[in-house]
Formats: structure tokens, sequence, C-alpha cells
């Protein structure tokens, strides 16, 4: 083995140091290519017959992307057409330095083994290397070596010629001085366009193209429409002295023409700046980081109330002035907010974005716009020859940059996502555009998995208690396939009841740090929809190994509590465990066993043991002030052919369901006290805040309207007021109060008790808490079961579990997660409800108002659980005479006087005439205002089909 | 910027090296005629000179005689011009002291001391150039300069760090490395025998961790042993050449 040295100097910034660093050259790094007979290397990546057809080169051949190609080119990359190329070392490193998410996908793909990438360690490899020369920049140096690398190749692969049918390398790069260079040296290189264009059998990869900058200039008119943006240099010296701020760009939903840009200042202290007009917006895009300007005062406006949807076709510059000209209509000075204009970007935060084409007028145009499904983002410009059919379909598209003299963000076709309207596309759109990682698991993350078949070792029963004698049975919703608790209740010989809560022991099988693990900490939650569960570790774990089915033998992590009978608990220990779950039951099954005197199995019994307890239990938790509060959740009956909503009904709940509820949370209450015990500044906790008072203004007042007294000084006062609140003749009451209840309630949040002082959680009235429960379907409560493993002497820790800030940076991202699939999982409750009346018709149903506001009244439908908005101004009727009293709160419309909590008749209709934002509208039927009220529409038809349904 | 990347998916490290792998070791013994022994040791870019007075009688406070063997007496010292920065206090310091406790402590350990009784080995390492690595350097080089100074020991004592990434464990550790977050472990083995003369580590490490990598660390140490017996032998057979003659 051979190792030669050179030097490699380093300057580095902040006083100009020299660093000298050993480089070592070695003649043992293979090519990786399955033809060579040389290297002696074990396993080949690189196929023989590399064969990606391509009419400009119809030989089989090696890929050599540059780094610029991998930055931008990086969705073409991904694409399955491409494989068999040869990823060098300098590339690898330099994507590494500039973007860290393309440098992630990049590594996906070097990892799949269908693709056929080899990394080429060229720098080490001892012809390749080549040193800097004086006067040559880095960027220079780079390219050369790329460069020296691929004629290395293909001086390589030539000597194997007679036994190969001309295998060659093909340099792709952008950049022409080294294209030409190339060139020069006798290389075969092409422009990743050319190239991609040449491609045969896949013409549609053309779109993914990124465009590229000397592209631009042909698209885009000469007119410079935006001021340039200032270097990077001068927005830092702007910051420092405070002449510019920076912050985060918001655009404004409603208008394309405003924006609001969020400065974070010290503490609480922070500001908005209003930005308006196209000019002033200054080819920022909502979310990315930006630098504004204040403008002087008088120049300060006021937030324009006006709806503008950028309705342009790349023509109306004209237009735009006149709608910015309109924004700036009387405002009283006192409405005038900071007003300020975009200076600089610091930071894109450019996305793929989902949303849908706008075909060109014109027929062979290729460019067309796209509208983003959020609204709050510009229309892009993209370049494609599927315009036919992409009409009508959902698309990913990906901004690639923004001239200056371009009134629109030039961007590229990523992928389809399918027809616009059907439910599988629909749902992806909003798993993406909610944030939720929801692509296969990849390769990596899937070798970490367990071989099948999987069985418990001698050694695992070693360390475990052998519960399978137990007669332990779990008790889940309907279709439930990720098992994660099971339940165990029986007598002792002293008279006392040992209760055990099995939990799966999923942290036995995602070990931390692994690629598993990642992918389970960044993915945070399995978000269910309708129909649909997007899970957080691979479903061999979820609905398999980890899933504590019936009847055959899981590992668990057990919490067991010896309890009299009058549910006081005297011992708590806790184990790893083997159990062997006896049955799998639903609660109505298990309440039917429960209820059925003439059963008095061991099952039945220790489930009726079971609920005896957690009626105690649930009194007392009662007792101490927790609250119970009431959302409406509605389930669909899902066709089961076409999984298309048949029927919907709230979800009844059953004493069932209180009961295990009741135990998870004893479970979690017992882990919490023991994991703070023994881990004070790394615990993590799930805390709920007590809301500030303010927030229940709304309760008060709505109660007030029906002569009830609401008390929200504590927990314990609200639950009482709540339990006490009752009109007579009208027995919805309660629900409504607990609903608008629910609404006032802060965020429950995970947070490491080493980097805060407030425990309590207020709902449950508990003084610590945490997750322990379901780690299949939550990363929290892997890590609980990582901490509680490690107290018992279970388990080992590892740095990362004991350090609180990294903690505490899991914790957000956990709570991130959390929201986003509950907002996912709420549009997808939303677009199965449009789903459910699209093919309903009109439907007449009885509500009551939920919230009243300026100019509408909100409100919900207990049958459907379903909430919708009675506008009473409408664009193109006259609005009625409309008083909004903010005391009570009231709304007077022509005669008749609204409150909270009145009994409506409304109409329900799908209103699809934006198919990118379809919405159930509502309209009034009773009480009757002339003007306003719409006559009830005729049901019958509808109503009747409902029948035959059931 | 993104931390540097210690050990790529290929197995390479930064400076090109697999994980077992030793940088380039070169020494000569014998540098300087004035010393009762000395030696230049080289390992990448660290580079030590070692240089061994005695045994000799007791300089200094007599009081520190011991009467039944050697007291040996280490000055550990790095040049001004080794690190990237000048240095300002070539020794002195709290590391400097550090370094010279463990280098006694080790040289206690491998040096015959009772052979010599009421008397005193003086050991200086100087290191010139830093690189990462200095504690092994220091010790690799002053046992070519006792050997060379003719001081019988009971073996050589050849020290390594061994770092710790991605569940790997590294040989030999660079300055770049040492400084990525890594937590490295210096050992010093008597290579023979296998026994350990001094180990050291103040670094955050798993428990279950820490036997692979002493045993990566003996591995390496075994590596060093035998480059360094091929400099002994080189040097006594020019040394037999010459004096042959």
């Amino acid at each position: 083995m051979l190792k030669s040295k050179t030097f490699v100097k380093k300057t580095r910034s902040g006083g100009v140091m020299k660093v000298v660093r050993e480089h070592y050259l070695r003649d043992d790094i293979w090519c990786g290519s399955e033809v060579c007979t040389e290297c002696k290397q074990e396993s080949t990546v690189l196929q023989k017959d590399a064969c990606m057809e391509s009419s400009l080169c119809s030989y089989p051949h090696y890929l050599v992307p540059d780094t610029n190609v991998v930055l931008h080119q990086i969705d073409i990359l991904e694409d399955p057409v491409i494989c068999n190329v040869i990823i060098l070392q300098t590339v690898l490193q330099e994507v590494r330095h500039r973007s860290a998410p393309v440098y992630k996908r990049l590594k996906d793909i070097i990892h799949e083994k269908e693709k056929h990438f080899y990394t080429f360690t060229n720098e080490h490899h001892r012809d390749t290397f080549i040193e800097r020369e004086p006067g040559e920049s880095a960027n220079d140096r780079n390219d050369r070596a790329i460069r020296v690398a691929v004629k290395w190749y293909t001086q390589h692969l030539k000597t194997f010629e007679s036994d190969t049918d001309g295998l060659k390398v093909v340099l792709l790069t952008n950049d022409q001085g080294n294209k030409q260079k190339a060139q020069d040296n006798g290389l075969l290189v092409y422009k990743c366009e050319e190239y991609v264009k040449s491609l045969i059998a896949n013409p549609e990869l053309v779109d993914r193209l990124a465009l590229s900058s000397d592209d631009k200039n042909e698209i885009t008119s000469s007119k410079v429409l935006f001021p340039e943006h200032l270097p990077l240099s001068r927005i830092q010296t702007g910051i420092k002295s405070g002449s510019f701020l920076q912050g985060t760009f918001r655009a404004s939903r409603d208008n394309y023409l405003e924006a609001t840009v969020f400065v974070q200042g010290e503490g609480e202290d922070s500001t908005e700046v209003l930005i308006q007009g196209l000019q002033n917006l200054n080819r920022a895009v909502h979310q990315d980081v930006v630098a504004v300007q204040l403008l002087p005062r008088s120049e300060w406006v006021a937030p324009s109330s006006v709806v503008l949807q950028d309705e342009g076709t790349g023509k109306d510059d004209e237009d735009a002035e006149e709608e910015e000209g309109n924004l700036r209509t009387a405002a009283a000075e006192a409405a005038r907010k900071p007003t300020g204009k975009v200076v600089g970007v610091i930071k894109r935060n450019w996305r793929p974005f989902c949303g849908m084409l706008n075909v060109s007028q014109i027929k062979e145009s290729t460019r067309h716009l796209f509208t983003p499904a959020d609204r709050r983002i510009p229309r892009i410009r993209i370049e494609t020859r599927q315009a036919s059919t992409l009409a009508g379909q959902r698309i990913m598209v990906a901004i690639d940059g923004w001239p200056k003299d371009s009134r629109y963000p030039n961007g590229h076709f990523v992928r389809s996502l399918g027809g616009a309207g059907e439910k599988d596309t629909e749902e992806e759109v909003l798993l993406l555009e909610h944030d939720v990682p929801h692509q296969a698991f990849s390769q990596a993350v899937l070798s970490f998995l367990p071989k099948v078949p999987w069985a418990i070792t001698p050694e695992d029963m070693m360390k475990r208690e052998d519960l399978r004698p137990l007669t332990v049975c779990s008790v889940d919703p309907p279709g439930c396939t990720d098992i994660d608790d099971a339940l165990h209740c029986r007598e002792l010989e002293n008279g006392n009841l040992e209760v055990g809560v099995h939990i799966a022991d999923v942290s036995h099988f995602i070990r931390p740090g692994n690629a598993l693990d990642k992918e389970a900490a960044s993915r945070g939650t399995t978000v269910y929809l309708c129909g649909k569960r997007i899970d957080m570790v691979p479903e061999l774990l979820s609905s398999n190994l980890c899933s504590l089915r019936s009847n055959v033998d899981r590992l668990a992590f057990s919490c067991i509590w010896e309890i009299n009978h009058k549910a006081e608990i005297l011992k708590t220990r806790f184990t790893k465990s083997v159990i062997n779950s006896k049955a799998s039951l639903t609660y109505a099954e298990a309440q039917m066993r429960i209820d059925d005197t003439n059963k008095n199995d061991d099952i039945t019994k220790s489930l009726r043991g079971l609920n005896k307890l957690a009626k105690i239990l649930k009194r007392q938790r009662i007792e101490k002030g927790a609250l119970t509060l009431s959302s409406l959740e509605v389930r669909f009956h899902m066709d089961s052919e076409t999984h298309d909503p048949i029927d919907l009904q709230t979800k009844e709940l059953m004493e069932t369901n209180s009961m295990v509820e009741e135990f998870m949370l004893l479970a979690n209450i017992s882990v919490a006290q023991k994991i703070y015990d023994e881990f004070p500044e790394c615990a993590l906790l799930r805390k709920h805040p007590a809301p500030p008072p303010s927030n229940y203004d709304i309760l008060i007042k709505a109660a007030k309207s029906k002569e009830v007294e609401v008390h929200t000084d504590s927990a314990k006062a609200l639950a009482d007021s709540l339990d006490a609140a009752k009109v007579d003749g009208f027995p919805y009451f309660n629900t409504l109060l607990r609903i608008l209840a629910t609404r006032c309630m802060m965020q429950a949040v995970y947070f490491c008790s080493g980097m805060d002082s407030d425990f309590h959680h207020y709902g449950l009235a508990s003084p610590i808490y945490t997750h322990f429960t379901s780690p299949i379907r939550r990363y929290a409560d892997i890590i609980v079961h990582r901490l509680l493993a490690v107290a018992i002497g279970a388990d080992t820790t590892y740095p990362d579990l004991m350090d609180k800030h990294k903690q505490s940076a899991l914790c957000n991202n956990l709570n991130y997660r959390h929201k986003m699939s509950q907002y996912a999982q709420r549009a997808s409750v939303a677009f199965h409800t449009q789903l459910f009346f699209k093919s309903r018709g009109i439907l007449n149903e009885e509500g009551f108002i939920l919230f009243v506001r300026k100019n509408a009244i909100i409100v919900l439908i207990p049958k459907f659980g379903l909430e919708g908005t009675v506008f009473f101004d409408s664009k193109d009727k006259v609005s009625p005479n409309i008083v909004f009293e903010e005391e009570g709160p009231t709304l007077s419309v022509e005669q008749h006087k609204f409150h909270i909590f009145d009994k409506v008749k409304v109409t329900i209709s799908l209103d699809d005439s934006n198919i990118q934002h379809q919405k159930i509208r509502m309209a009034l039927i009773e009480p009757v205002i002339p003007g306003v009220s719409v006559p009830a529409p005729d049901t019958e038809t509808p109503a009747k089909k409902q029948k035959l349904d059931r | 910027m993104a931390g540097l990347e210690l050990l790529s998916d290929q197995g390479y490290r930064l400076d090109g090296r697999k994980a077992t792998e030793l940088r380039k070791l070169q020494a000569r013994m014998g540098v300087f005629t004035q010393a009762d022994g000395s030696a230049y040791l080289e390992q990448g870019n660290t580079k030590a000179l070692a240089v061994v007075y005695g045994p000799h009688e007791m300089r200094g406070s007599r009081s520190r005689t011991l009467h039944d063997r050697a007291v040996i007496n280490c000055q550990y010292s790095m040049a001004t011009f080794s690190t990237a920065e000048r240095k300002r206090r070539p020794h002195g310091d709290r590391k400097s002291t550090e370094m010279s406790l463990h280098l006694k402590q080790t040289f206690e350990a491998a040096v015959m001391t009772q052979l010599y009784p009421r008397s005193q080995i003086d050991i200086y390492v100087k290191i010139l150039q830093s690189d990462g690595g200095n504690y092994s350097v220091c010790v690799n080089a002053a046992t070519l300069a006792v050997i060379d100074a003719g001081i019988p020991m009971r073996d050589y004592v050849c020290a390594c760090t061994v770092g710790f990434v991605d569940e790997t464990p590294l040989a030999d550790l660079c300055y770049a490395e040492e400084n990525g977050g890594v937590s490295s472990l210096a050992l010093a083995l008597l290579p023979r025998g296998g026994q350990i003369a001094l180990l050291q580590m103040d670094a955050r490490l798993h428990q279950d961790h820490l036997e692979t990598l002493i045993e990566a660390a003996m591995t390496a140490c075994k590596g060093v042993s035998k480059v360094l017996d091929e400099v002994v032998r080189q040097h006594l057979q020019e040394a037999s050449v010459l004096t042959g003659e």
C-alpha cells in the first residue's frame, strides 16, 4: 500500500491562519465498474451494459455530473431513468458545503442499489489528485479535478475495450468554459440539457430540468421590473447599523400585493413591517428571510382589506400598477402601520410547491404559468411540452430563480401528483402542503429492520420477565393494526389487584443513532388520515413485530401496579417483558363482554376488574380538577372498494374507551415521575400550560347570554361550572359549551425537563406528565422508553439522550410535526366531508351558532360535526343592514338578531367553482330574513338515496 | 458550514487514510552527540525531538533521591513555532506540566529503574510541529532516545491515540480529527506483554465502546512498535558497520 504525501494549505477567516494537513494518495481505490478486471474490488456498482438510450450517445456510457449539475438538477438525477452515474468525491464534498438538503438527497440516491451510483474517491487516488496551481481559483481547480478524473476513467475503461462495446464516460456540465476545456482534452462532454433532451425513451424528463442562468434571458423581456437585491455584505452592515431589519417574509393570503415581515425582537418585543406593492415586495417569496428598509413615516400605509388575486397572464404590468394605485386609498392616520420595502433576500426558503397549471392561450407555447395551491406563493413560470396532459392535474413545481426583469419566478416541473379532485392526488397534496414526510422508507432505513422470520432469542428472554402466562388483552378501535398497548388485571393472594399496562417495546428494535432512528425522529409521529395511515416506522415494525397482536409472543415494556380495591396504588414497577396477548378486542367487543353477565372467562373478568378500577380512577381525577372537554370527531364509513365516504357519523364514546384511557394516563404519569426522578435534567415530558384568562372571554360571554355563569379561575372551577351548566329544553347546550371551552385551551407541548420549570398539565390536572404508551406512532414515546430503560438498568444511555439542548431541539421538531399532523388530519376530514357532500347534493340541516363575527355567523352542525360560515355580505348583492355588537356578542341582520347558540337551519352544498379550493358553502334557511335567507331547496331525492344506502 | 466529515461512506478519512491506518512514521536515532541518547520522530505532520541524559547522579534537590531505583525526570515542551498560531509560552503551562507528568509515569513503568539506585534519568521532549497525537509521538520519540542512551527497558513503549466516530474506531488521529468532536483515547503499551503503561481519556464515551476502542488502540500500538523496531535495527546496523571498519 503506497502512501505518499502532499500538503494542502487552507486559510480560515478570522485572522488568517495557515492550516497544514496531510493528504495521502492511494493506489487501492477501485473504479467500481463491472467490466474492469484490473481493479481488485470486491463488489461492483456500475453495470457492464449501462443502457440509457440517448441519441447523442448511442454507446453504453457512465455519466459524471459536475457540482452545479448535481445542485440544480437533482430532480433529474433522482429519476429512475438515470442510472450508472459516477459521483466524484470532489463533487460530493462541494455539494455538502453548498446545500445540505441536496446532499441528503444525493446520498439517498447513492444508497439505492437500483440506481447504480458510484462514489469515486478521486481526491485520494494517486492518478487523479491534482494540486491547485498558482493563480487558479478553488472552483477552477475543482473543475480541473473533475476533468482529470473523467480522463482517467476514459483511459482506464479503454483497456478493456475488447470485451465491452465501447463503454465510455460522459461528463455533464453546464459551464461553457469547463465544457470547452474538456473538449480540448478530448473528453466526451455535454450540457445537462442537451443530454436530457437526447434521451429517447423519456421526453418528459426535459420538463424536470431546472432553468439554468443563461436560459433566462430568452424568457423575459428586457424591461427591468424590480430593483436589484443588495449584496449580502451590504445587508449585513445595514442590519448591524440598524438601517435594515431582518425578518421572515409572510405573504398575505388574500392580497398578492401585500405582505408582512415578522421581525423577531428580543424577548417578546417583535414587530411587523407591512410591505405593499410589487416593487417593494421585490421578488420575496413566502417564508424567505429578508432584509427590509423602513419607508419614511409619511409613506406609511394601512393594510388594505381588499381581496386581490393575481389574475395576470404576464402582460398586464399596467393593470398591476393600477391595482396598486387602488390599494392606497384613504387610510386613517391611526390605522397606518410601519411600512417598508424589501432590499435583499438573506435566505430563500423555497420548496417544491403543489398546484395546477394554467395552460397558455397560445397553443404551441411551451411556457405556462403555474398557480400554487397555497395562495401566498406567487405564480411560477415553467416550461413544459406536456401542458395538455398536465392541465387538470395537480403538479409539483420548484422555483429556480427570479430575475429582476421577470414578473414571475422561473421554475421547472418536478412531478405530477395525479388528476385534481381525485382522492389520492388530494391526499398527496395535503401531505406535501403540511410538510408531512410520506415517501417510502429508503433502503438505508430498511436495512436496520430485523430479519424475518423474526423470533425471540434466548438472550432476549434472559433479560426479560416472562409474562406470557398472564391473561393480557388489547382494546382498540376497529381496524387498528398498530396495537401498542395491552392490559391485564388479576387478583393477588393478598386480596389486592395487580394491573399491568404492556406497551410495545419499540426501542428494542430502533437503536439510537441509526438511519431508522433518525428517520423516525424526523417524522416524529404517525399521521392518520381518513382511511390512510402514514407510518412513522416501517410497516414490518408498526403492524407486525411491534404490534401486540393476539396469540403471538411479543416484546413489551410493562408497567405493573399493585392496587387495592379503592384504586390506591401500593406499588409500581417497570420491567421489560415478553407477553402473549390472549385477545385483540375492539371497544365495542370489550364493552359487550363486560355487559354480558353470562360470560365469566379470564379475559372478561380481567376487563371487569379494569373497568371497575378505571371508574374510580376517573372520579378521582375529575375531583382533582381534570377537564372533560368535547370536540366533535367524525368517522367516515368508507366504501370498501372505491374508498369513498358513504356515511358519516360522530364518534361514539363507550365506557371501555375511557377504561383504556384511564390506565394509559396512569402509566404515563407513573413513568413521567420515574424518569424525572432519575434524570431531572433531561427527562422528556409533556406539559399543558394554563391558558391566559383573556382566552376565556368568549366562553364567559357566550354562557352569560344563556344566563349561565362559568368560573375560570382554576381548572377545577371550570370543570365544576361546566358540569353545572344546563339549560332546560336545550340538551345540546352543555356539549356546545364544552366545544367552546376546548377552543380556549393552549396547545400541549413536549419539552425537556432541564430547560423549563413549569411542568403542570392543565387539562389532566397532573403535576407531571409524559407520553409513554404509543411508541409505534409517536417518537417522544421512544425517547421516554429509552430513558425508562436506563432508569431500570435494562439498557444503556447514549450521549444525545443526556444532552438537554439536543433533547430540546428534538422536542421542537416533535411539536412541529405533531401540529402539522393535526392540521393534515383536519384537512383530510374536510376533504372527505366535501367528497361526501358532493355525492349528496344539497342538504338542509339544523345547526347552532358557535361564533358571531362582524359579517357572518359560524354554524356548527352536530350531525356531521361540520362547521361552516354563513356570510351576510357578498360581492354581487347589495348587503343587508348589519349591526355588530361587541357585548353579547350579537349580530343584527335587518330585523333579526343572532346570538351565540341560536338554533338555525341552513342548506349545505359544495362550491366547486374553484377547483383548487373547493369548499362547503352554507346558506341560511331559517330564521327567514327577506333578502338574506334562501328558500329551502327540495332535498327529497338525496334523502331517499341516503336511506337506500343504508 | 457543515462540520467536517471525519469518515466518508466509502471509509476514507479526511486525509485519505482508512480507519485503522496509521500516519507515515519516520524516525532517526542518535541525532545529537552531546546528549547520552536522542531521537527525532515524525508521525505525519507531528514532529518531535527527544533527548535523554543519564543515568547520572542526582542533581538539584538531593532529597528526591530514591534508594532503590532511579528517578525519572521528564520535561515536555512545544516549540513556539509548532502550531498554526505562534505559541507564547513554550513550556510550564498547565497542559505541558500534565503532559510531563504523563510521560514520567509512562517511562517509570517501562524503564528498569531498579538497576540504577540513587540516580536520575532526564528525558526532554520537544514538539517541533504539532498536528495531533502529541502525547503518543512524544512517547514514541522518547522510547527511541532511551534505547539510544542504552538504558535497559522492559520493552518498547509505543503509544497511539484512537478516536471513535460513527461506531468505528479511528487510529492515530490528526489535529483536525482531534478537534472535530471525537472522543479520543491515548494509550501507551508495552507490546510484547500487552501491558498498558498509561491510558488516558478525558472525553465522554459510552462504556460499551471502551473495549473496542482499547482493542483498536492496542493494535495500532503494535503497528507502531513494528516500525520502531525496524528503526532501531537499521540504526544498529549502521552503527555496527561504522564501528566495524
